[in-house]
C-alpha cells in the first residue's frame, strides 16, 4: 500500500516526507524497542512506534526505513524533522494506539515481518 | 582510507552521528547496500553503547578494498562479565537508555549478528575495545 493509503487507514497525517507519500510499503513492523527493530533484514518497512525521539530517526536511517507511523498522536521535535527531511524519511502520527494501527493496517494488506 | 569520529558519554541526543558519517563514506564508496546495513547496525549498537555506559570513547574506522575495520573503544568502566554480557536479554542499562529505546541486550548480540570477525576487550574498571571487521566480499558472513 502508498503512504497515501497508510494515512488515510490510520487517520493519520503526514509531519514531513509529503513528497514521498506515493511509495509502496508492503510490510510493517510495531515496537518502541529499537534494537528489535535493527534486527531486520528487510527494507522499506512501516515502522510503527511510539517512541518518538531522536533515535526512532536514527534507527530507521541504519535500517533502511523510509517511514515512521507514531502512534497516539506522539509529535516528534523540530531536531527529528530536521534529520528525517535529510535522510529522506517520511513522518507520519496517527491518533490510535500502536495495537489499533497495527490492527487496521493488517487488515487493509499491510504484512507482518515475521 | 582511515576516519576517527569522537563520542560523547550521557549524550544521546548525537548517538548515530558516527554511524550517520560512515554510512555516508560506504554509500559514496558504492558497497552493496546490504553489506553497509551490517556495519552501521553494528557500529550504532556498539556507539550506542559507548554513550550509554562509559565515560567516553571514539570510533575509528579503516577502509580497504577487502572490507572496513572498525574499533570502538571508550575510557570504561569496563565489562565485569563478557560472556555475561553477550547473552541475549541480559542488561544493565539504566532507566534513560531504556526511554531512548535500547537497553533490552540486544546491543552485542546484534553487534556479534552483523560482523565476520569480532574481538572484545574488556575487564571490570578498565576501558573496553571493541574490535570488528566486516567483508566487502557478498557471502562472506555465511563463512
Amino acid at each position: 500500500m502508498t503512504l497515501h493509503e497508510v494515512l488515510s487507514t490510520v487517520d493519520g497525517t503526514v509531519i514531513c516526507g509529503e513528497s514521498y507519500l506515493d511509495r509502496v510499503v508492503k510490510l510493517g513492523f510495531a515496537s518502541d524497542l529499537m534494537s528489535d527493530v535493527l534486527t531486520l533484514l528487510d527494507d522499506n518497512l512501516l515502522l510503527i512506534t511510539g517512541l518518538a525521539n531522536i533515535q526512532s530517526i536514527r534507527t530507521a536511517e541504519m535500517a533502511d526505513i523510509n517511514q515512521i507511523l507514531y502512534v497516539r498522536n506522539k509529535l516528534p521535535t523540530k531536531d527529528m524533522i530536521t534529520l528525517a527531511n535529510e535522510q529522506g524519511i517520511t513522518l507520519m502520527a496517527t491518533p490510535c494506539s500502536m495495537f489499533k494501527a497495527s490492527a487496521l493496517l493488517y487488515q487493509a494488506g499491510l504484512q507482518p515481518v515475521y | 582510507m582511515e576516519t576517527k569520529l569522537e563520542l560523547t558519554a550521557g549524550n544521546f541526543s548525537n548517538a548515530g552521528y558516527a554511524s550517520s558519517r560512515i554510512k555516508q563514506i560506504l554509500k559514496q564508496l558504492n558497497i552493496p547496500p546490504e553489506i553497509i546495513k551490517r556495519v552501521v547496525v553494528a557500529l550504532y549498537e556498539a556507539e550506542v553503547n559507548v554513550v550509554a555506559h562509559s565515560y567516553g570513547g571514539y570510533v575509528g574506522c579503516s577502509i580497504s578494498s577487502e572490507g572496513i575495520s572498525i574499533r570502538v573503544a571508550d575510557e570504561g568502566p569496563g565489562i565485569p562479565d563478557l560472556e555475561l554480557a553477550m547473552t541475549e536479554g541480559y542488561s544493565t542499562a539504566s532507566q534513560e537508555v531504556r526511554e531512548m529505546g535500547f537497553g533490552a541486550g540486544m546491543g552485542l548480540p546484534n553487534i556479534r549478528n552483523n560482523v565476520d570477525s569480532l574481538s572484545i576487550n574488556t575487564r571490570k574498571d578498565a576501558p573496553t575495545e571493541i574490535d570488528m571487521f566486516i567483508s566487502f566480499c557478498q557471502g562472506q558472513e555465511d563463512a
